[in-house]
């Protein structure tokens, strides 16, 4: 039997730093045996970045891509896939949203708006 | 239309609905998996193949309703993709065996769809190329979801013919109830004649596709001649077909022209 067990980003634990926590993964008490966690990104057009989609089970990175087909390309929505297991996704933790966000709040002189526009200049 | 043989009427019409037919009842047994899949990503692809065929279905019965129409001298005659689907009996119905079989187990289910879906990849290649036009546009349409539906089912079948000793034993179980309805596939029905389609070579690429996908599931199994059961396509169903269209049909015929 083929222990696994489920990761989420974001899912910091014990280690605090934001790296999902793979250190106890086949001595972890529970069997689990549903299929690990990816997350999907999808390029909607040519030209455009891939943007994250959500995320499903699958065995594998191959079924992890039709399963995305199928699930998250129904609709015409995207042209490419991109599959990651989740446990190599690295989420920044919530704690530290003070430290981390907040400092940008009052410096507005960071956007690019003081600047005057040639009118020649389009599409800006 | 085919120009260098002449296709009867009735012939043109038998053909359309055995294509469609075969296409409606493999959709509607995959319907039957949406909210009882194993797992909730496998649910929503067996539901979009089973979309897929419901959508070739309807494509064939708008082209059989056309020439239906025209032959007969009624002066109304409601023949529609609806009534074609909703209000024909089992001996009316044109599919193969194979696709009216009931689903059993994923095993069965997954083994069913890839022996299906490899003849249909195979058959609409031909039909690509057919010199009725409508014939061939919907060919071609359906090959592109066929294409997929093909890969799709041939990676489970490796995935359980190589996987656990369980999943292994389900395949094979799987093969000993499905094999005796495949040859069904490749015995042309009088209406299949003259459509410019090779069964023999048809044949021969199904039977070179299902061994190569065999062999990489590890599955050992006799493939050559075996006795098969046939009379599907000529309306001569097993019982399975009456159960499914009672179902597929009570609300049409408990409701005629119900809508919602």
């Amino acid at each position: 039997m083929i222990l696994l067990r489920k990761f989420y980003y974001g899912d910091y634990g014990e280690s605090k730093n934001g790296a999902a926590d793979i250190s106890s993964d086949n001595s972890s008490s529970g069997v689990v045996t549903e299929w690990p966690l990816w997350e999907v990104f999808i390029r909607s057009k040519q030209g455009l970045d891939h943007k994250h989609a959500g995320s499903l089970h699958a065995a594998d990175a191959a079924m992890a891509i039709e399963n995305a087909r199928d699930v998250y390309t129904r609709r015409m929505e995207g042209v490419s896939i991109w599959v990651v297991e989740s446990k190599h996704i690295h989420a920044s933790n919530p704690d530290d949203a003070d430290a981390l966000y907040d400092p940008a709040n009052d410096k507005a002189y960071r956007h690019p708006t003081f600047y005057n526009l040639p009118d020649a200049v389009k599409h800006m | 239309m085919n120009k260098s043989i002449n296709i009867s009427t009735d012939q043109l019409i038998n053909y359309l609905l055995h294509l469609a037919d075969n296409s409606l009842i493999m959709g509607h047994r995959n319907s039957e998996w949406c909210g009882h899949g194993p797992i909730l990503e496998q649910d929503i692809a067996i539901s979009n193949i089973a979309l897929d065929l419901i959508g070739q279905a309807r494509n064939f019965y708008q082209y059989a309703a056309i020439p239906i129409k025209q032959s007969t001298n009624q002066p109304i005659n409601l023949t529609t993709e609806d009534s074609l689907a909703y209000l024909r009996d089992t001996r009316e119905y044109k599919n193969c065996l194979l696709v009216e079989q009931p689903n059993g187990d994923w095993a069965q289910t997954i083994l069913k769809q890839f022996f299906f879906s490899t003849y249909q990849y195979y058959l609409y290649q031909q039909l690509q190329n057919n010199a009725d036009d409508q014939l061939k546009a919907i060919a071609a349409k359906a090959l592109k979801e066929v294409t997929y539906h093909v890969r799709w089912s041939s990676e489970w079948v490796i995935r359980l013919g190589d996987g656990t000793d369980e999943s292994k034993k389900r395949l094979l179980r799987a093969f000993d109830e499905l094999w005796m309805f495949t040859g069904e596939l490749f015995e042309p029905a009088s209406y299949e004649l003259n459509m410019s389609t090779d069964f023999i070579l048809m044949k021969e690429e199904w039977n070179k596709k299902v061994c190569s996908v065999f062999e990489e599931a590890t599955i050992d199994v006799p493939v050559e001649k075996k006795w098969h059961q046939s009379g599907g396509k000529t309306g001569n169903h097993s019982e399975h077909l009456g159960l499914l269209l009672a179902e597929m049909q009570f609300m049409q015929r408990a409701y005629p022209n119900s809508e919602w």
